[in-house]
């Protein structure tokens, strides 16, 4: 086979470093497109491969420069030097200082910032501390308080696999209809995680995030507000993204009929006929 | 036929399912309504599932639910909270309890044990 006969995806992966509080990330990253840059940001304990069908549809990549990066610790991007010897807990300040660090590593202007589950959180705290910096914001199933309802120690234990107990975990958020294959791809990430990384970034999605008593301070005339989430989020439901819509005046909620937690790996296709109206909107 | 020997054979004729649940040597409850169910597994089998009739037999774990709740995960499309167990326990539908250790060891077998009840008809 020749090199005229490989047909490449448009996606063009590459590193950085970032550093904050004098700590060096090397961060992974994908990018595809151009026009207004559209960071994606994963859910917990996954990776930016979340991302690949948003990344790799022309429709989208016209108008748009997605850039999807794996947080520090997850993927391909390295922990910071020393990690060993703490464990891994995602604050709410680490988590922005990381996605700010790399907008200004990256050089990225007035962004459009999407992110999934946790990465749903966080946007909204974004929303209100850089109103003027982000163009909009669109949470997948994402809000502003949850309620846990397992005990996350058992997804960091020697007697317990983590990568089958967290694939296991989080299949009971995603759509009985979505297709088997994505419906494995989204778990087979999950299987993939370091010990210990989903249990930390639960500890922002399930508690030190909260941000139910802030999110009605959100000026969606400066920063606009789209929520999208799965009728069979588990986690993230259809209830508690509603009550978060209720909370920021001006925000859009949509729920998607036969969707679940992942919309962008589980059922690609029907995600976008949701997401290309936001996108297109923004547009204008 | 009853419910209990069609589940079995479904399960034993589940060779993806088996191979999951090698591993699995145990005596685990399953509760519908207000009756309870001993199945039996060895090397992921189900040997025998029988009616809990004397209640110093219990198994190592407990899951229980009402009979309309367990219906609803049966159905070939279930509805949103009643489509995986743990959908069921974070709406409180079911109730987990005894030693868990073994369950969440082998969680995705479990689930899919369970839910290979399922009919094909809604």
């Amino acid at each position: 086979m020749t090199n005229n006969e490989i047909e490449f995806e448009d996606i063009i992966g590459r590193y950085l470093t970032i550093n904050i509080n004098n700590e060096n990330y090397r961060i992974y990253v994908e990018e595809s497109g151009a026009g207004i840059p559209l960071i994606c940001l994963h859910t917990a304990g996954s990776d930016a491969r979340q991302f690949r069908h948003i990344l790799n549809d022309k429709k989208i990549t016209a108008n748009y420069r997605v850039i999807a990066f794996d947080l520090p610790w997850h993927g391909k991007s390295n922990p910071p030097e020393g990690f060993e010897t703490k464990e891994y807990k995602l604050t709410t300040i680490l988590y922005k200082q990381i996605i700010m660090s790399f907008c200004k590593a990256y050089n990225v202007n007035q962004p459009v910032i999407m992110g999934c589950s946790m990465g749903g959180r966080v946007v909204l705290h974004l929303a209100l501390e850089h109103s003027n910096y982000f163009r909009a914001v669109i949470a997948l199933e994402g809000a502003d308080k949850l309620e846990p309802y397992y005990d996350l120690d058992w997804l960091y234990r020697p007697d317990v696999h983590g990568g089958l107990v967290q694939a296991a975990f989080v299949s009971s958020q995603i759509a009985p209809q979505s297709p088997d294959n994505f419906r494995h791809e989204t778990l087979w990430h999950y299987m993939q995680g370091g010990p210990g990384i989903f249990k930390g970034d639960l500890y922002f999605y399930w508690h030190d995030g909260d941000f139910d008593n802030r999110s009605s301070l959100i000026d969606t005339k400066k920063c606009p507000v789209y929520l999208l989430s799965g009728e069979y989020d588990c986690s993230c439901t259809p209830e508690r993204t509603l009550a978060t819509a209720s909370r920021i005046k001006g925000s859009k909620a949509t729920i998607i009929p036969g969707m679940g937690h992942f919309p962008m790996s589980e059922n690609p296709e029907l995600f976008k006929t949701y997401i290309y109206p936001i996108l297109d909107e923004i547009l204008i | 036929m009853q419910l209990t020997d069609t589940w079995m054979i479904r399960i034993n004729s589940n060779q993806d399912l088996l191979k999951r649940g090698q591993w699995v040597n145990l005596t685990f409850t399953f509760g519908i309504e207000n009756t309870d169910y001993l199945f039996e597994i060895i090397n992921g089998k189900v040997n025998s599932i029988k009616k809990r009739v004397l209640l110093t037999k219990s198994g190592v774990f407990r899951i229980h639910g009402q009979s309309v709740s367990w219906e609803k995960h049966w159905l070939k499309k279930p509805p949103r909270d009643y489509h995986d167990i743990f959908a069921m326990l974070a709406k409180k539908i079911i109730i987990l309890e005894g030693d868990l250790t073994p369950f969440i060891q082998n969680l995705q077998y479990f689930k899919d044990l369970i839910a290979s009840n399922r009919t094909s008809n809604d």
